[in-house]
């Protein structure tokens, strides 16, 4: 593999995570080893070692170092760019809230997976979503090819001095990070058109310079700006959506790969019956839709593509259809105590409520810690929701409807 | 090593924001010393550096987390009121026990307090 021309590899996901950080140039990674995200720094550790990535490759002691290191490389005007998962996510959570408060434009990919205990390392979103309001822009790939080419389109966007805010971009554990696919890795030169340098002169809002010193996360005091602070990463998410927009469409036209939008829609035009969900799953419930289609059943899918900012217009778009009878949203996460159980059902209401309330809903949950959703759970789950649409109960199913929420195979007697 | 003075910032010259639009990303300061207020009003216990048994080695003007200790060879340590937050590391440090922290409402008498 050369750097000077195109070529399809046949990899795992975690090296397409780090084949991207690769093409990106990043200058700074800092590694700490969590299954099932090592391999992503192995293979950079590796690319570093043999002179084909020019990185300063950081080794420290935690995830908790991982993330603070990201911020002192970055207020250098650095490109930063790490991975983790799990348990490794959840220690370094406070420095996650540092990257984002600091407004500094961080990729990070998480091989998402079941959190402990019991030890779980197969996927389970439950990771990534419980840093659904860290400040970051949290993107879901559901291909081999589409980790690699968000990390691309992630430093674009994050590094816009419209958005300067860090992306993670999740994708499935052991599913994704260690299952191997073909994946078109460009040029150098090709990627480097599309994703210019950093700043010679640093960030605009924030460089460590010795020259110039500066005072960073200063106190502020009830009375002064730390609201407005808070106000504008809110405001600044929500407005990066437009901004995300672009940047895929950027990338179309660069590399003919169509990333659609926020969400992407499968046969949803005259769907009477859609089914929402994130990841790689997303993907595979296409031929649970064409084969409901073979029988004559109007079903459609959407894959929900970024969960930070939330794309509620886009979902009320597509939902607002006249059409549409039901809507079944699925997660692969679970979220204690919240009104469904899961973390994107949860945030439905705020969409429901501007749709017909004829519409039934059904919030569900599968494959938490990694168990196996077939296609044919898929369509058990689509069947599950046109039944209880169409006799307000659901009846011979292999799922638990429980409280308002479908189990997918919850295990009872 | 010169003597500062307290820096007394006016309100007038510090940057006001009407609307949170014209902020910038995050706040930041520039390098001027007391960005952070007048620290030493914190204070429940003040460092009092005994000369007499100090030998000058500076560990306290090194350890001192705020760096409020100012440190000569010839005269030895002395440290800033203004903004020292009392935290005693100056006195767990020296290692000629020449650091004792006191309770602010103590009337001490200092022979090197000039501030
Ligand atoms: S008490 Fe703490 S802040 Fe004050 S001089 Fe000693 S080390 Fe510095
Ligand atoms: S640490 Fe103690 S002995 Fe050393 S300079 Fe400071 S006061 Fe003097």
């Amino acid at each position: 593999m050369t750097d000077e021309k195109q070529e399809t590899l046949i990899i795992t996901g975690n090296e397409a995570s780090a084949w991207g950080a690769r093409r990106s140039k990043a200058h700074v990674v800092t590694a700490f080893p969590i299954t099932p995200q090592t391999t992503v720094m192995e293979t950079i550790s590796e690319f570093v070692d043999s002179g084909k990535m020019q990185c300063n490759f950081v080794k420290v002691e935690s995830e908790h170092s991982v993330m603070a290191g990201m911020v002192g490389a970055s207020m250098t005007g650095a490109r930063c760019f790490t991975a983790t998962s799990g348990q490794g996510l959840l220690y370094m959570a406070e420095m996650v809230h540092w990257v984002s408060g600091s407004r500094l434009p961080v990729v990070t990919t998480i091989a998402s997976r079941g959190i402990a205990p019991p030890w779980n390392i197969w996927v389970d979103y439950s990771d990534i979503l419980s840093m659904r309001d860290s400040g970051w822009i949290i993107q879901f790939a559901s291909t081999h090819q589409e980790i690699f080419d968000s990390i691309l389109m992630s430093y674009k966007l994050a590094e816009d001095p419209r958005v300067m805010l860090p992306v993670f971009i999740a994708y499935g554990g052991f599913s994704q990070s260690h299952t191997s696919k073909p994946v078109v890795i460009p040029s150098q030169k090709a990627v480097d058109d599309y994703l210019p340098p950093v700043p010679d002169d640093g960030w605009p809002h924030l460089v460590l310079n010795p020259e110039k010193p500066i005072v960073h996360g200063n106190l502020l005091m009830p009375q002064q700006e730390y609201m407005e602070f808070r106000y504008k990463m809110h405001e600044t998410i929500h407005g990066a959506k437009p901004i995300i927009k672009e940047v895929i469409a950027d990338f179309h036209e660069k590399f003919g790969r169509n990333y659609h939008g926020l969400i992407e829609s499968y046969r949803c035009d005259d769907a009477k019956y859609i089914l929402v969900t994130v990841g790689a799953l997303g993907e595979q419930v296409k031929d649970a839709v064409d084969t409901l289609r073979s029988e004559g059943k109007k079903v459609g899918s959407i894959k929900i593509r970024y969960f930070r900012p939330f794309p509620k217009e886009d979902l009320v778009e597509i939902l607002g259809s006249k059409n549409l009878e039901g809507i079944v949203v699925v997660d692969r996460s679970i979220a204690y105590g919240s009104p469904t159980g899961g973390h994107i059902s949860s945030e439905f209401s705020n969409i429901l409520s501007e749709l017909p309330s004829s519409l039934t809903y059904l919030p569900a949950v599968w494959g938490l810690g990694g168990r196996d959703v077939t296609v044919g759970d898929q369509e058990s789950v689509f069947n599950d929701l046109i039944n209880l649409h169409e006799e307000n109960e659901i009846k011979e199913t292999s799922n638990s409807y429980i409280n308002g929420t479908l189990w997918v195979n919850l295990k009872v007697r | 090593m010169n003597k500062s003075k307290k820096q007394d910032l006016k309100k007038e010259d510090l940057p006001s924001f009407e609307d949170y639009r014209d902020l910038p990303h995050i706040p930041v300061s520039i390098g001027v010393k007391g960005s952070m207020g007048n620290t030493g009003e914190w204070r429940t216990f003040r460092p009092v550096i005994n000369l007499s048994a100090c030998n000058k080695c500076g560990f306290c003007y090194i350890y001192c987390p705020e760096g409020t200790i100012k440190f000569d060879k010839e005269t030895g340590p002395m440290v800033d009121y203004i903004y020292c937050k009392g935290c005693g590391v100056c006195a767990r440090e020296c290692p000629k026990d020449a650091i004792t922290m006191r309770r602010e409402t103590e009337q001490v008498c200092e022979n090197d307090e000039d501030d």
